[in-house]
């Protein structure tokens, strides 16, 4: 599994698209013609918070993530960006 | 039918994807989208019985309202196809309004108008995959099922998809008695173009009902695809549609779930929406696009598929070990040779399915028929009797012509 540095700056990948659905949402890439799902909310919820904030660290901090529970997002982060669902994103 | 993520990606441990989905979800994954029954080949087998264009079809504007709902529903891609999608004349109109409105195509064609220039369109547009169908490795074995000539029609497409830089398009074949032994040779031929082999079960489905007997695997042949695709693993895609074949043992990559009405449908050309691409009967029919509150009511609130989102229960299968892998197989395969839904797949592995099948009665009277044909050899349906009342004709009267202007003519006093 691809391991996810929490400090640096990460993205969805541009042609990911999301959509919430009751148990987390969905993920498909146009790209990779790929579906992947998230199973809970709060992940939703640091997904959408990467875009801006300035580690994965914090958009963990910004979505409610408790210390106790950031080694287990950032595992799923990692999935994510192992199927190239979550990019880094470098500075523009 | 058959679930679409042809490639879904491993689940968090404790958590299965299937069962998410086995509730339904809020919009479908991926649905198909039949634009036309018009099509310039008359497979044998085609499940949706096409060849003649229906006058009800929807129009440009209605289809484009169509896509509009799927954008605002987050649908992420239509499987396109017919009849032949391309002979309607704003096939790529339609194409470009979906793609450029977040909404990716997958269509499929027999290749009849990917052109050079076609092909170099496509190529271009990354939210678009073409499924080119090719039912034999050979000429002999493929036209004797889909029509003289239709082989070489698909190898030029690919041709022209390949010359034009279309990478991993999809070789889509219907596994039949015939091109069982042929899937290593399908395989090169899909390798040869750049493109990734697609296998499909033959369903009973459309005109499919009528050569069923005679084209589904044989028993041996099941088994034979089974290890093919075992051995493959997910190289070859299958649309989830041989998920019936997993109580072998190992399941086969993909969720393994029907996805009728869960994470897929159908929307016909005339815009009824059916619980799957294989179930075109009125009893799986749950509603129109073109009724109020449109698709996303229809796909939201209808009897019909709020009922096939409850839990299933196994009915005669419920007692089979593997039923917790198989799930029975295929609603649209047992309705249309006459098998009890609740029961086992006409095609059921244990061999279930064999002695049910034995048991209908002779003339196949139990069985229903596709609620609509197309195919241009169709005859009516019901065969109304003109009424004619007979006379002989008065050798006294002159025949009384339309163009008669006096009012009396005829008229014997």
């Amino acid at each position: 599994m691809t391991v996810l540095d929490l400090d640096r700056a990460w993205d969805l990948h541009p042609q990911v698209s999301v959509r919430p659905e009751p148990f987390g949402a969905l993920l498909y890439h146009f790209g990779t013609r790929k579906l992947s799902f998230l199973k809970d909310r709060v992940l939703l919820e640091v997904v959408r918070a990467l875009k801006d904030a300035p580690s994965a660290r914090a958009a963990c901090a910004a979505a409610g993530v408790p210390d106790s529970d950031l080694a287990r997002y950032g595992a799923a982060l990692g999935a994510l960006a192992g199927s190239a669902m979550v990019v880094e994103r470098t500075s523009a | 039918m058959t679930v679409t993520p042809e490639r879904a990606a491993s689940p968090a441990p404790g958590t299965r994807l299937v069962d998410l989905f086995e509730h339904g979800l809020d919009a479908p994954i991926c649905l198909t989208w039949e634009l036309t029954y018009a099509c310039n080949l008359a497979c044998a087998h085609c499940l949706s019985s096409s060849g003649r264009r229906d006058p009800r079809e929807l129009s440009t504007d209605e289809c484009k309202a169509v896509i509009d709902e799927l954008q605002r529903m987050q649908v992420f891609y239509v499987n396109i196809g017919g009849g032949e999608p391309t002979v309607r004349s704003d096939f790529w109109e339609l194409l470009d309004y979906a793609t450029s409105h977040s909404v990716g195509v997958k269509f499929s064609t027999n290749g009849v108008r990917i052109t050079p220039e076609a092909a170099r369109r496509l190529a271009a547009n990354d939210y678009v995959d073409v499924q080119i169908s090719l039912d034999g490795a050979t000429p002999e074995v493929n036209d004797a099922v889909r029509g003289p000539g239709s082989y070489a029609t698909a190898i030029r497409a690919m041709e022209n998809l390949a010359e034009a830089g279309m990478r991993n398009f999809k070789l889509s074949v219907v596994c039949t008695r015939h091109n069982i032994p042929q899937m290593d040779a399908f395989k090169e031929i899909a390798d040869r173009y750049g493109a990734q082999l697609r296998l499909t079960r033959l369903r009973p489905s459309g005109r499919g009902a009528d050569v069923w007997d005679e084209l589904h695997p044989l028993p041996g042949q099941q088994r034979e695809l089974y290890d093919w695709l075992i051995a493959n693993g997910d190289k070859v895609l299958t649309g989830d549609s041989f998920f019936h074949l997993s109580a072998y043992g190992q399941a086969l990559p993909g969720l393994n779930l029907c996805g009728a009405g869960r994470v897929v449908c159908l929307i016909d050309p005339i815009g009824d929406v059916y619980a799957c691409p294989f179930a075109i009967h009125d009893e799986f029919l749950a509603g129109n696009v073109r009724q109020p509150g449109g698709f996303a009511e229809v796909w939201r609130q209808s009897e019909l598929f709020l009922g096939l989102r409850e839990p299933q229960t196994g009915g005669a299968c419920s007692s089979c070990s593997f039923y917790s892998t198989c799930k029975g197989g295929c609603m649209a395969a047992k309705f249309f040779t006459g098998l009890p839904l609740d029961g086992p797949d006409p095609e059921c592995v244990r061999g279930h399915g064999e002695a049910l099948l034995a048991g209908r009665p002779e003339d196949r009277s139990s069985i229903p028929r596709p609620s609509a044909d197309h195919s241009r050899t169709a005859k009516p349906r019901r065969a109304v009797p003109v009424k004619l009342s007979l006379t002989r004709p008065d050798p006294e009267r002159r025949p009384v012509s339309a163009c008669e202007e006096n009012p009396l003519a005829g008229l014997t006093l």
